[in-house]
């Protein structure tokens, strides 16, 4: 499936997944995935718990590889390290260290991406995740919600080209949800591409531009976001014989 | 600095720092290395020359046994809120991960085995204050060989249920050679005779062990970790 902001372009797509399969043992996890993701889409990936959309996710952020096929960003391949600079993981984990404070984890994660000025980078993205005061607070003394800020700054403290993140909003308190919301908006108004798998209809279709349903590993639909879908959020899977 | 430097650099003083916090590998090591070694002066005459020829042995069973606790948890501890997930995602080499890793690892045993090493001039009558230098030269060698082969296996075993018995049924097998040398270069420097002549082919084989460990590692460990 080729989205249509990626035809109109001569440029690489921001995320081209061709024919990508996963098998556990003889279990297709994920069969002959094909799409085209356009620089600046937010693209909403739905289905079923088991779908798949966790293996596709960890294929396009090099964390698997795939059995057949091939991801490229930006024409590179994934688990080439100058792609991986381009990419921001906010996975089913938070990502951080419990026993390192919030200002040593980002700034951490700052230096692994070479950041100029790690430590500068790491408060900046603190005090815009409202985590400032707690800054040299251990992350094993957080609440949940602080937690996932702080997961939330970690993925996004290099300002990736291309986001991936899996369930973005499950979990999340209200401030987190906001913050996050408010982080995704300013990501796709600069142009970033937003992959996200998501159970939380009605956040992720306001923010999505595209969607696609992934039903037992394969594409059942793939196309633009359309106020249909936004009105009767519901409507996807019972289109397509999920409800 | 190059960026490989930087990350590993970064990853060593993160793991350090970590431990620091927790002391959970250092202390499990320390305290099992001194229990040991006084549990084995009070069962044996520790001024007999029976002991006294097999004090490389004893030091190295330790120091191996001690590695294994405080090796298990270097890979682990990622597990935790899927940290290994971000570090794997971060535009660095995996060897570098590895090597920051295999860095602090080494560090922390270092530090054990000193200690232990002080334990047992303590309880164990022996004079090794003249070999003292070719000695630590042995233990860095030998600790670095164990480090690199833990490493490697706590990053491959860091997702079986069984790993803290999968670590040391792995490592042991591969670690004979070095542990050999070691073990009888200790034993020979503690009985007064020098680095060289006779003994000089284990310190060969203890160096050489090292240098192919650590590149098969450095070239392997990005399968070993991503797949």
């Amino acid at each position: 499936m080729t989205f249509p902001g990626a035809r109109s372009t001569t440029s690489p797509p921001a995320l081209d997944i061709d024919g990508v399969s996963k098998y556990y043992g003889h279990f297709p996890a994920l069969r002959d995935i094909r799409i085209k993701v356009a620089a600046g889409s937010t693209v909403a990936l739905l289905g079923r718990n088991g779908a798949g959309k966790t293996t596709l996710l960890k294929i396009i952020a090099g964390l698997s590889k795939p059995s057949q096929g091939s991801v490229r960003i930006g024409g590179q391949e994934v688990r080439e390290q100058a792609t991986r600079a381009r990419i921001g993981v906010l996975g089913h984990g938070i990502s951080v260290y419990d026993e390192l404070s919030a200002l040593e984890n980002l700034t951490i994660f700052a230096k692994l991406y070479s950041l100029p000025e790690p430590e500068r980078r790491a408060l900046e993205w603190l005090e815009r995740t409202g985590l400032d005061r707690v800054r040299d607070g251990l992350v094993r003394e957080f609440s949940r919600g602080m937690r996932q800020r702080l997961a939330v700054a970690r993925a996004f403290i290099h300002e990736p080209e291309v986001l991936l993140m899996d369930e973005p909003f499950t979990a999340l308190d209200d401030r987190a949800i906001a913050v996050l919301q408010d982080l995704l908006a300013d990501a796709h108004a600069s142009g970033r591409t937003i992959i996200m798998s998501t159970h939380q209809l009605r956040e992720a279709l306001e923010l999505a531009t595209d969607v696609v349903l992934i039903q037992r590993g394969q594409i059942a639909h793939a196309g633009p976001r359309t106020q249909e879908m936004v009105d009767d959020t519901g409507w996807l899977y019972r289109t397509y014989g999920e409800d | 600095m190059t960026p490989f430097l930087r990350a590993t650099i970064t990853i060593a003083a993160k793991d350090l720092r970590s431990e620091f916090r927790t002391k959970e590998a250092f202390n499990a090591s320390l305290s099992f290395s001194v229990v040991i070694l006084v549990l084995f002066s009070f069962a044996f005459d520790p001024t007999s020359e029976q002991m006294q020829s097999i004090s490389g042995g004893l030091l190295w069973l330790v120091f191996s046994f001690a590695s294994a606790l405080s090796l298990n948890r270097s890979f682990a501890r990622e597990l935790q809120n899927d940290c290994l997930d971000a570090l794997v995602c971060a535009p660095v080499p995996v060897a570098a991960i590895f090597l920051g890793k295999a860095l602090a690892n080494y560090l922390l045993l270092i530090c054990v085995e000193i200690t232990a090493l002080a334990v047992f001039a303590l309880f164990y009558d022996t004079h090794f204050s003249q070999q003292l230098g070719p000695i630590l030269l042995v233990i860095a060698l030998g600790t670095w060989g164990m480090t690199v082969i833990g490493t490697t296996f706590s990053a491959l075993t860091v997702n079986l249920r069984m790993r803290e018995v999968m670590l040391p049924t792995l490592v042991y097998p591969l670690l004979v050679p070095a542990l050999m040398a070691a073990m009888t270069l200790t034993t020979d420097l503690m009985n007064g005779m020098p680095l060289g002549g006779d003994n000089l082919l284990w310190l060969r084989v203890l160096t050489g062990f090292d240098f192919i460990y650590t590149l098969l590692a450095m070239v392997f460990i990005d399968i070993v970790v991503v797949g």
